[in-house]
Formats: structure tokens, C-alpha cells, sequence
């Protein structure tokens, strides 16, 4: 059967670079000095740390309990000791530390008991959650959790395998499909059955035609009726919409999820974790890495999860002229910032450059609208519309001409004669929207509040106006009845009754008169007021933890200690600085 | 720091520029064949004064002079300021036409890719309304030597009337005007050949054959060439069927006056024209509807200039208009 494949608009074909790597064996990677795991291994969520400093761990014994519906757990990648737990820099354009558990490994390379999941007897939930908790997430480097793409439990009729890969340099999947096809495709199926789809389609770059082959002679051996369709090589056919696209016709647009259009797209390596979790027991522990660039030894490499990538390197022995490296594919990595951070589940590659191989662009010039940049578009955007809207500012213009559809793939830049990084200005844009759409959020957050503060003030107000005129009403009645019965010292005693709690105000003349009962009554409110100011005044510290209490103590100390040797200037200033807050919070009460 | 993508396509404006230059060889070879080699010595003054005027600015708008000037984008500007003047334009002319181009249409605007208008149309326009004398005299094709153009050029008496012939087009016109007779026989006149103008028409196919070559090497796109022809062809198809004694045919629309130079390298340029899929059909049949209109009831004889500039006005709407469906969005109401 002749498969009918569609197109998508634009795309860009740069040079493949996939011999370099692609020739090799998948290799397994030394076991490192030690291993950073990262926490946080999905894109949304980082999981709880559930070992101890000094504790020894198995090979595949989890070390993070997964937290949140988005959360998976992590496990030890390799048996050892656990010598610390904290913050430690990531794999990340910013290089911002996450919480890691360091492990020794021992060299022994102990499993945990692995335990076959048997998926016939146990529910599709059970499933789900088995697969959580070994860890599966996305490989292709999104590292979205697979339970949560399994998880509407119906409604997609097509499972997509990704075997795409599109990207220059990287050959990751496609080796793993080489070697290991029987294994993938059976993980196809796992995912097929638990997602109740009817149909799997497998995409392939025509790039990778080993790779098509070991998955057809799989899918023979296997008597699987499996449909491995070869699609063209064009960056970017391995991003998911795209694939989707090419496969089934079907566009999802920005926002959306692929299952709500009855068709989901899985990583040839996730299907590949599937298969180890389910039929074997194994939680994903490592990953395959390509080690390319300017090296003298490209090749794949099996690398536990947590390698430091500087103990990785050297297994590709880079040039000596190599200057940066990227993680991920040319088109949509980034360069480290550092390279003592650990590989994670999301890293597929990581390519040393090097001047010549991947020069520095020349100098930006004017954008002439040639509309290059349009015609390599495969979100069909206008992308220098969206460079002219984003240079100036013009976010909402950006957004309504569909910035937020712009899957950052660099097509355009990649086109464009000018060399303009047109993806920099996409990314400064959506971060702006981003930031503005936070301010006014706060803002609004901040008016309600205020507003709302102003209506209860009104209304409180309102009450203790009423509450007075009640009262004055009672007193009045009351006085009325006494002067009725003519004993003016129990009216003087009734007199200060009413105005309770309060102390009674020296000098208040215990009159009869409605007018000295007024004042008594206002001398006896602002007496209240100005005890509350009192007992309020010294709040502004206390809501503070102990520690801190404790801190300001001891600088208090401190400056007294300088105010007495260097006269009384520190303290009086010090007064005055703490005394403003003071009077800001008494002056709101009193409001 | 430098951010992905980390690869690049070899491309440059200097490479587009240069293809378009290139493109360009086939109809002026023809011109210097068919009407002489004034044209080069026009070319000239217009390079060197381009690029002298784009340096000044530059230099003035303290901005980095080499790399603007080494675009080609000058070059290219100067070049059809050239090509669509007459090749016996005296060299100060051209230096005006070429000087209104860079400096007010281009560079005044904020340079390359700033620019709302067409600057080798806005030059012509300029000097059709200031020198409507000087811009509409022709050599006749073949009947004036070498010597006697670059004579004119450099300033030379220009007593000429037994030198100069009117164009098709202007020939035309004039004799319509003065009901000298239907089409097909003022067709007969000296100024005409088997499609457009006499010898002109092989100006016109090197022109087609560069543009051509400009659609295989993806320069540009189909769209406003073929919204251009067909458009002309369309309405003056139509005309020409109704009352063929008073209109001319689509063939000697095509083939005559600058309609292959504009239809490959005027409408085409990125920077002032439309630029979405359906926009670039929009401006370039606009443009060809306007110039069919000032051929044929306007008081100049040809019009492309003046169609050119008015739907460089349109482009803003044009391209707020046409906005392609995004990946994804297809079926939504815009």
C-alpha cells in the first residue's frame, strides 16, 4: 500500500552531517567519577528528594518520588553512595543551578530487583503509573512525561513513532532504530495498546535508510502489519506538528495537543524506555548521546543519566581548535555555558564547534523583505513582519500576527540573507509579552486588592457607625429612664459603662448634658485609637521567624554598641529609619 | 552570545543584488546591439554617481559606509534609473534622476529596506514631470552612431528632430490622438517592429530572458510577473477585442515600452512592494491596470512609474489584508 504523505509549507534542508556519527555502534559510556541526577527531569515538575546523604543506592533505586500529575520519578542511575544533595548548575542556556543527588558510583553496577510489569492482568492506569514511576519521559528533547501524552484513555485513533530526526548532526535514534528495532517497535505497541489507538504509523527521514530497513525487517520478523513510512528529509520534519502534518494531514495548531485531533506522536526512543520499563523492569537509568562535531571519533554513546558532560568529552576527542558546544542539533541547540552540568534525559547530542565548522554570522544588515525567511517557514508566519513588529516594540501587533505560533525552529534565520538572528528577536518578544502579561497581572492583582480594601474600610466604617448609633440610643433611652427615676450618680456611673473597654478619660465632666456625653464619648474613641497605635507599633517585627528576630537583635546590639563608641549619631538615625514603617502602619490602622 | 541557529544558508543581499545585476546582462547586451552603446556610458554615470551619493549620506548618517556600499543595492538602483531613462539622456539628468533615487527615495527614507518607495521610479517620475522634453527623446533603433549618442550625453546641441524618434508607445498615442488612422495603420510607421516597438522588442526578450532566469534562481517568485502580464494582457485583451482600431493589442502592450523590465525588475523589488503570496498579485495587476490606463487615456505614454508608486502607497493595506492562514489555522475566519 502506497502511503499518501502530505506536505508542510516551507522548510529548510542544510547539510546532514549524519556520516559522522552514524557509522558507529552505540557504545557504552564509562561509568564517571561520580553522577549529578538532576531532580528535575521533566519539563514541568521536580521530584522529591527520598534518600539521604550517605545512603547506599541500586542501580534503578529510585532517589525522587515524583510530584504533581506532571511529575516522574528519578532513579540511581548506577549502585553507589549518595555524598550530597542541592543545587547544582544545569544543562541550560542560563546555567541555573536545580536540585541534584550526587551519587559515587561503587563499579558494581547493582540492579534493584527488576520486576516484568505485567501488563495483561494489571489496568491501563496501573500501567500508566508503572511507567511514571520508572521515569519515562519524551526523549526527543522535550522530556514531557509519557503517562501524561497516554493519558486521555481514548479519542486517538492514530499513534505517530517519530523516528524523524531532522536535525544536522544528531543520529542518536537513528542508530538506535538500527540496532535495536525489534525492542522499539515492541514499545510502539505497548504505547499503541495503552493509548487504544487503531492505527501506527512510523515516520523515518529518508535520510536513514538502514534505519528503515532494521525497522521493516523488525516489523517482518515480528509479523507486525506495522506501516514504516519513509518521509522526505526536510528540517523540520522531526518536530511533532510537523510529522503529524506529513503523516496524517492533520495541522494542530499553537496551544493545542495533538490528542484532541485523535492522533499522538512518540519519540523512537521513548518507545524504546517504554519497552525496557514495561517488558523488562528497568526505569530509564540512561539514554543514547551523539558525541559529533569537530572530533576526531563521532559516535553514540549510552550515557547514565547525571555524566558530567566534561567526563563525556573526552571520549570523542574533540579538536584542538574547538571553541563551543552545543547540546542539541545546530538548528534549535544551544551552547553550554559550562560543561561540569550533567547530561539529562532531554540531551540527544552534543556537538563540539569550531570556527570554520560553524562560523560566526556575518554582520546583521538591513531586513529588504525578500520574504526568504516566509517561503522557509513551517508555521507559515510572515517572519519579518513579526522582526519589523518586534524591533519596534509593537508586541501586540507581534501577537496578532501569530508570534506565539513560531515554533523557534530557525528556519528563517537560517535563510535570511541579511543574517539577521530573527529567532532572538522572536524570543525577546514572547519573553516581553510575557513579563508585560505578569506586570498586569500584578496590577490587576494589586487594584483589586486595593479596591477591595477601600470597600471593606467603607463598610466597616459603615458598621461602627451603626454600632454607635445603637449604642448611643441605648444610652440615651437608658439616661432618659434614670433621669426619669432622678439619681444622678448612678447616670455618671452609666456614663462611664458605656464607654467601655476604654480607660475613662481624666477630666471628663460625668454631665448629663447630651453635649459633654459627646465629647466623653469622642475623648474615650481617641484614647482607644491611640492604645491600639500603641499595641500595634512594635508588629513590624513581629512576624518574623526567630532567626531573623535574632539577627536583628544582635545588629541592634551592634549599633548600639557603635552608637555608644562613636557618639549617638548611628542611633539616632537608626531610630529615625525603623520609626517610618512604624508611623506608615499606625497611620494605616488609623485610616 | 550567539543563539541558534548556529548553521547558516550561504545567502547575502550582495549575492541577491548581484544575481539581479547578472540577470540584467541579456537586455542590456541587446540594447547596445540594437540602439548602441550610449547606454553603457548612462550606465556609468549612474554606478559612480550611486555610489558616491550613498557613500556621502552614509558618511553624514555616520553609518558604516563599506558594507552598504558593498550590497550592491546602489549598483542595482542605478542601473534601472538608467535602463528606463533614454540612452541619449545628457549626463546631468541622469545624475539627477540617479541623486533623487539615493538620497531622497532611498537613503532619506533610512536606506536599504526602508524605503516606502520604488527609487528608480520615483527618479523617473521626477524627470518625466520636470525634463518631460528631454525624457522623450528616443534614438531611433539603429539610426544614430555611437559618437552622436555619447554627444548628446555629454551635453552636445540637440537639434534633432531628423536624430530622434518617438517610441511605440508615444507614437501611438500621438497619432490616435491626431485621428491619424486606426492601430494597424499607424503600426505601420517606422517606430514600430513585428510586436512593440522597432528593435525594442529584443530588449524586451533579454529582459524576459534574465527575469527568467531570476524565477530558477529563486530570487524571485512567480507571483508578480505573472500577475503583471497577465493582467496587462487581460485588459487590453479585452479592449482590443472590443474596438481593435482604437486599442492596441496585448502583444505590443507586452512587448513594448518597459513592461518586461518592470514586470522582472521593478514590481519585484522586495522592499517597496507587497510581500504575502496574494498581496504580490494584488499590487503587481495593480500596477499593470494603472499603466495600461495611462497608456492608453493618460497624458504620458507610458505609465508603470506612476502605477508603480501609487500601489507602493497600497502595500501597507495590501499586506494587512492578505495575511497567509497560519500553520494550523486554516478554516478560522481572519
Amino acid at each position: 500500500m502506497i502511503a499518501r504523505l502530505f506536505k508542510f509549507h516551507g522548510g529548510v534542508a542544510p547539510e546532514g552531517h549524519k556520516d559522522e556519527s552514524a557509522g558507529t555502534p552505540i557504545r557504552r559510556a564509562p561509568l564517571p567519577s561520580r553522577l549529578i541526577v538532576p531532580l528535575r527531569q521533566s519539563t514541568r515538575t521536580t521530584a522529591r528528594c527520598c534518600v539521604e546523604v550517605g545512603q547506599k543506592v541500586l542501580k534503578g533505586q529510585r532517589i525522587g518520588e515524583s510530584e504533581g500529575s506532571f511529575g516522574t520519578a528519578v532513579h540511581a542511575p548506577t549502585s553507589g553512595t549518595v555524598v550530597d544533595f542541592g543545587p547544582y548548575p544545569m544543562a541550560h542556556p542560563s546555567g541555573l543551578p536545580t536540585r541534584c543527588v550526587v551519587i559515587e558510583p561503587d563499579g558494581e553496577e547493582r540492579w534493584i530487583e527488576r520486576q516484568p510489569f505485567d501488563i495483561d492482568s494489571a489496568g491501563r492506569d496501573a500501567a500508566l503509573a508503572w511507567l511514571r514511576d520508572c521515569g519515562v519521559v519524551g526523549l526527543g528533547g522535550a522530556a514531557f512525561p509519557s503517562h501524561i501524552k497516554l493519558g486521555s484513555g481514548g479519542g486517538v485513533d492514530t499513534l505517530i513513532l517519530n523516528g524523524g530526526e531532522c536535525e544536522p548532526w544528531i543520529t542518536c535514534d537513528d542508530r538506535l532504530m538500527r540496532e535495536r528495532a525489534a525492542e522499539v517497535l515492541a514499545g510502539a505497541r505497548i504505547l499503541f495498546r495503552l493509548i487504544g489507538a487503531r492505527e501506527l504509523l512510523i515516520g523515518i527521514e529518508d535520510n536513514k535508510p538502514e534505519a528503515i530497513e532494521a525497522m521493516r525487517a523488525a516489523a517482518r520478523e515480528a509479523g507486525d502489519e506495522v506501516r514504516i513510512l519513509p518521509v522526505p528529509a526536510l528540517y523540520p520534519m522531526g518536530g511533532e506538528k510537523q510529522l503529524i502534518r506529513t503523516l496524517t494531514g492533520i495541522e494542530i495548531p499553537y496551544g493545542r495537543f495533538g490528542a484532541e485531533y485523535g492522533v499522538q506522536c512518540f519519540n523512537v526512543g521513548t518507545a524504546y524506555a517504554a519497552h525496557r520499563a514495561i517488558v523488562h523492569g528497568e526505569p530509564l537509568v540512561d539514554r543514547i548521546v551523539t558525541l559529533t562535531g569537530n572530533v576526531a571519533h563521532a559516535g553514540n554513546w549510552e550515557v547514565l543519566i547525571g555524566t558530567p558532560i566534561d567526563e563525556l568529552l573526552a571520549l570523542a576527542a574533540p579538536a584542538a581548535d574547538t571553541d563551543r558546544w552545543l547540546m542539541g542539533g545546530p538548528m534549535m541547540g544551544f551552547a553550554l555555558p559550562r560543561l561540569d552540568v550533567p547530561v539529562t534525559k532531554a540531551c540527544n547530542c552534543i556537538i563540539a564547534a569550531s570556527p570554520t565548522l560553524m562560523p560566526p554570522p556575518p554582520p546583521e544588515q538591513p531586513c529588504i523583505r525578500c520574504g526568504e525567511c516566509a517561503r522557509a517557514c513551517p508555521a507559515e508566519l510572515q517572519p519579518f513582519e513579526l522582526y519589523w513588529f518586534s524591533r519596534a516594540r509593537n508586541f501586540d501587533k507581534a501577537k496578532a500576527y501569530h508570534l506565539f505560533d513560531c515554533i523557534e525552529c530557525g528556519c528563517c534565520a537560517y535563510v535570511c540573507p541579511s543574517h539577521i538572528p530573527l529567532v532572538d528577536y522572536y524570543r525577546f518578544a514572547k519573553s516581553e509579552i510575557a513579563a508585560g502579561e505578569r506586570d498586569r497581572n500584578a496590577a490587576d492583582q494589586a487594584r483589586e486588592r486595593f479596591e477591595f480594601r477601600n470597600f471593606r474600610q467603607e463598610r466597616e466604617k459603615e458598621e461602627k457607625a451603626a454600632r454607635l448609633a445603637a449604642k448611643a440610643a441605648e444610652t440615651r433611652t437608658r439616661t432618659a429612664s434614670e433621669t426619669a427615676a432622678d439619681t444622678p450618680a448612678a447616670s455618671g456611673a452609666s456614663a462611664t459603662a458605656s464607654i467601655q473597654p476604654g480607660a475613662p478619660a481624666p477630666g471628663v465632666p460625668a454631665a448629663d448634658d447630651p453635649a459633654a456625653k459627646k465629647k466623653a464619648l469622642i475623648a474615650a474613641a481617641l484614647a482607644r485609637a491611640q492604645a491600639q497605635k500603641a499595641a500595634a507599633a512594635p508588629r513590624n517585627t513581629a512576624d518574623l521567624s526567630p532567626t531573623t528576630q535574632a539577627e536583628i537583635a544582635a545588629i541592634e546590639a551592634r549599633r548600639q554598641q557603635a552608637g555608644t563608641e562613636a557618639g549617638t549619631q548611628t542611633g539616632s538615625g537608626a531610630t529615625v529609619a525603623t520609626a517610618e514603617p512604624r508611623d506608615a502602619r499606625a497611620e494605616d490602622e488609623a485610616r | 552570545m550567539i543563539h541558534a541557529p548556529y548553521i547558516r544558508k550561504p545567502a547575502s543581499v550582495q549575492r541577491l543584488m548581484g544575481l539581479v545585476l547578472l540577470a540584467l546582462l541579456p537586455g542590456i547586451a541587446a540594447y547596445v546591439y540594437t540602439v548602441g552603446a550610449g547606454i553603457l556610458v548612462n550606465l556609468a554615470i549612474a554606478t559612480g554617481t550611486a555610489l558616491a551619493a550613498e557613500a556621502l549620506v552614509l558618511a553624514l548618517r555616520k553609518r558604516p559606509v563599506a558594507i552598504a556600499l558593498s550590497d550592491l543595492s546602489a549598483v542595482l538602483t542605478a542601473w534601472l534609473v538608467a535602463l528606463c531613462f533614454p540612452p541619449i539622456t545628457p549626463w546631468w539628468l541622469t545624475m539627477i534622476g540617479v541623486l533623487v533615487a539615493i538620497v531622497i527615495a532611498k537613503q532619506l527614507y533610512g536606506g536599504l529596506g526602508q524605503n516606502p518607495f520604488n527609487p528608480a521610479m520615483v527618479a523617473y517620475c521626477t524627470a518625466i514631470v520636470a525634463y518631460p522634453a528631454l525624457m522623450s527623446q528616443w534614438p531611433p533603433v539603429g539610426g544614430m552612431d555611437f559618437g552622436t549618442q555619447l554627444g548628446l550625453i555629454l551635453g552636445g546641441a540637440r537639434d534633432i528632430d531628423g536624430l530622434t524618434g518617438a517610441t511605440a508607445l508615444d507614437a501611438l498615442r500621438s497619432g490616435l490622438h491626431a485621428g491619424a488612422g486606426p492601430v494597424d495603420v499607424l503600426r505601420q510607421g517606422p517606430a514600430f517592429g513585428f510586436l512593440g516597438g522597432s528593435g525594442w522588442e529584443w530588449i524586451a526578450l533579454g529582459y524576459a530572458v534574465g527575469g527568467l532566469f531570476l524565477l530558477a534562481a529563486r530570487v524571485i517568485t512567480w507571483h508578480m510577473p505573472a500577475a503583471f502580464i497577465a493582467t496587462l494582457a487581460l485588459v487590453s485583451g479585452l479592449f482590443w477585442l472590443f474596438d481593435a482600431a482604437r486599442f492596441a493589442s496585448p502583444l505590443f502592450h507586452l512587448a513594448s515600452g518597459g513592461a518586461m523590465l518592470a514586470a522582472f525588475f521593478i514590481v519585484t523589488d522586495p522592499v517597496s512592494g507587497a510581500t504575502t503570496p496574494r498581496g504580490k498579485l494584488i499590487f503587481a495587476a495593480g500596477v499593470a491596470l494603472i499603466a495600461w490606463i495611462i497608456r492608453n487615456f493618460g497624458a504620458y505614454p507610458e505609465g508603470i512609474a506612476f502605477g508603480v508608486l501609487l500601489m507602493n502607497l497600497c502595500v501597507p493595506l495590501i499586506d494587512m489584508k492578505t495575511q497567509p492562514r497560519v500553520f494550523g489555522h486554516r478554516g478560522e475566519r481572519r
